[in-house]
């Protein structure tokens, strides 16, 4: 009887769908959920009786190339920043363009990487310190005509005085607690930016603000758009490595490892938690900063939780705390939707399955960090 | 004017204290913020609708007290079905890992649900039929007439110190108020009931004492969520406010936290406190100083909160688990 009890699992979903989906629909749910877990229980013990010969090699082959990666890692970054660079002539403005996005995303999730992987502290309105760059460059160029690469440093500025501002009362608040606040500091963001008509111009936001100019020179070919990203990206990941190595990234490591310890080792703990939840916000400021002067118009609805959740998830899919694990999680979940156009309507549904089945089966993440240690 | 707004605000937070409740009884046992919460509540206004169609369709015009006697439990069955389903694929797996996982998964079934029910159902709102949301509504004014004064009745609703409240805003809250109380017994009477408060207690001693913690956590999961249900249907038949749609589940689901939260989080009394007190205040301060910015005092007050009294108005002082 036991052996056949999987058989429930595809009935009562099958009857769990029943109301939603239809007769049809859920007897599709039905007989794809049997058939999958037919094919699993036929596939997994087939793959396992493999593992001895086959995958064993597998295996040490890819910790073979990882260990080859790590050996020539020097080579290796140099290789994909070229390969980068000349990429351009290759693909078209739609592909650049995607890149482009997901180099914003890139930042973000660096940023966000401070707080919750260095730090371990767990931010869910991470967004609106994008949007408040975003909308202090709006604001600044279309009423003073701030040029973007003044207002770029600005942006950040501003971001960094709302982290420090928002951080400094909540921080000394346990983990969960900083999650929510953040959570409500997001929500309440947008909302003002939806009401306040006579700043922000409510739902509809602000258009026609400046592209960047630098020496006379108009960034507004994607071309441009993409090389601007590759030169912030390249500088965030920059600083956000030296700061790893630095005596602050070290105090960061040591709080998210034990915060107890970390104090009696005299580091003041909720001075350097508020310097990485404020550094994290100057860095959503620069990236709003850019968002704005690529889409010349922005308003409310790019900054909802759903992009806070979204960041978020690339840098707990991308492997928390891991500087390539962070740009590769970005990637993926802003290039793999992309591949995934055809699929349109169900892209959401898969990246909801995806979180969960991640969480799941492989909760360190892509590229887990790995951690300098002396044995 | 001032009564109008209290007794709205008395119908929003008995909304928010049923929600509520499923944050502050899931936070309470597994220190989750269950973002796919709200989610649930959206599919119990669903689950409504769905099962009014199919009883519809088997007998063209049902007796009103039979479709309020079946509708309302037979919707909190579906959404905890859900609801346990939910538990035991994407929380149970991960009883041992950081909270962090389990954040991430609940807002991966968040994401699910929206857009499981938006691609089934489509974008567009659904609405409960108009006229059965009638007959409905002609049996309450049948019934309540039996209790109430002939002198403070409408055709429509009563009322109530000068304000006006109609049959199923009064049924709403009545609903809510009997539910919760019916809660209370159960957690203060029943032998489940008390493992549950002790599962809340110490997970690693009730595991020693033989209580079976799966199962009360899937006790709780199905208890908030045909909670959370009840409150969905109730909307969903009330045609002032029942629009009903993809995600309405997202900002209500939020503020029910923020209730949550008032009334100090893991604390279920606390829960149904603060449920009815972010309701008041919200619909007084939307009545009296803007109602542009009624979203925006949920978290105001969250923050506030959060900075001034960590534990919420009923919350005790918790040591944090380590």
């Amino acid at each position: 009887m036991k052996r056949f009890s999987w058989i429930l699992w595809p009935i009562w979903m099958g009857l769990l769908t029943l109301p939603f989906m239809r007769i049809r629909g859920s007897l599709f749910v039905f007989i794809a959920l049997t058939l999958g877990i037919l094919l699993a229980k036929v596939i997994v013990p087939f793959i396992k009786s493999l593992e001895i010969s086959s995958l064993f090699n597998l295996k040490s082959s890819i910790t073979n190339l990882k260990s080859q990666i790590t050996l020539h890692r020097l080579p290796f970054k140099i290789g994909i920043v070229l390969l980068l660079l000349f990429l351009p002539p290759f693909i078209n403005r739609y592909h650049m363009d995607v890149i482009t996005t997901a180099g914003i995303y890139v930042l973000l999730a660096l940023g966000l990487n401070i707080v919750v992987g260095f730090t371990g502290l767990l931010v869910l309105g991470y967004i609106a310190f994008y949007a408040i760059g975003a909308y202090t460059y709006a604001l600044l160029n279309t009423h003073y005509s701030i040029p973007f690469f003044l207002a770029l440093p600005i942006g950040g500025f501003t971001a960094y005085l709302f982290g420090f501002l928002l951080g400094s009362p909540v921080l000394r608040l346990r983990g969960d607690y900083l999650a929510i606040v953040t959570l409500g500091f997001g929500e309440i963001t947008r909302l003002v930016l939806n009401n306040w008509d006579e700043v922000t111009r409510g739902p509809n936001g602000i258009a026609e603000i400046s592209r960047p100019v630098i020496f006379g020179f108009t960034f507004r070919e994607p071309l441009h758009y993409y090389y601007l990203i590759l030169i912030l990206v390249l500088l965030t990941i920059f600083v956000t490595v030296r700061l790893t190595r630095s005596r602050i990234g070290r105090a960061w490591e040591a709080i998210r490892e034990d915060e107890r310890a970390a104090s009696s080792m005299g580091i003041h703990v909720t001075a350097m938690k508020l310097l990485a939840f404020a550094i994290s916000a100057a860095f959503a400021g620069v990236a709003g900063v850019f968002f704005a002067a690529k889409q010349t118009h922005i308003s409310p609805e790019s900054f909802t939780f759903w992009e806070s959740a979204l960041v978020l998830s690339m840098v707990v899919l991308g492997g928390m705390g891991s500087i390539p694990g962070v740009v590769t999680g970005a990637l993926t979940l802003i290039i793999f939707p992309e591949i995934l156009r055809g699929f349109e309507d169900y892209r959401m549904l898969l990246f909801g399955v995806g979180m969960v089945l991640m969480m799941r089966f492989r909760p360190q993440g892509f590229l887990p960090p790995k951690r300098r240690t002396i044995r | 004017m001032f009564q109008q707004q209290l007794l709205n605000g008395i119908l929003l937070g008995s909304l928010y204290a049923l929600i509520a409740l499923g944050y502050t009884m899931v936070y309470g046992i597994l220190e989750l913020i269950n973002f796919a919460h709200g989610e649930i509540y959206m599919i119990g206004a669903y689950s409504a609708i769905l099962i009014l169609a199919l009883l519809t369709s088997v007998h063209s015009s049902p007796p009103v007290f039979f479709l309020f006697l079946i509708l309302l439990p037979l919707s909190m069955i579906l959404t905890a079905s859900y609801a346990a389903t939910m538990e035991r694929i994407a929380y149970r797996p991960l009883r041992n890992a950081p909270r962090l996982s389990l954040i991430i998964s609940a807002i991966g079934m968040s994401l699910f649900f929206q857009n499981y029910v938006m691609l089934t159902q489509g974008a567009r709102d659904k609405v409960f039929p108009q006229d059965i949301a009638k007959d409905l509504s002609l049996w309450l004014s049948e019934v309540f007439q039996k209790f109430f004064p002939p002198e403070s009745l409408t055709p429509t609703g009563l009322t109530l110190f000068g304000a006006q409240l109609s049959f199923v805003d009064l049924l709403t809250i009545l609903s809510s108020i009997i539910l919760m109380v019916i809660l209370q017994l159960f957690i203060k009477r029943t032998k489940t009931g008390k493992a549950m408060r002790a599962t809340a207690q110490d997970v690693n001693m009730c595991k020693l004492v033989g209580i079976d913690v799966d199962r009360i956590i899937r006790v709780t999961f199905i208890i908030g969520s045909s909670l959370a249900a009840a409150a969905g249907v109730l909307i969903a038949a009330n045609l002032k406010y029942g629009r009903v749609h993809y995600f309405m589940g997202w900002i209500i689901g939020l503020k029910a936290f923020t209730a949550a939260v008032l009334g100090g989080i893991g604390n279920i009394p606390g829960a149904m406190v603060g449920g009815f007190v972010l309701g008041i205040i919200e619909s007084l301060a939307a009545g009296f100083i803007s109602s542009e910015y009624k979203d925006v005092y949920a978290f105001v007050i969250l923050i506030t909160v959060l900075i001034i009294k960590p534990t919420g108005l009923l919350g005790e002082r918790v040591p944090e688990k380590m």
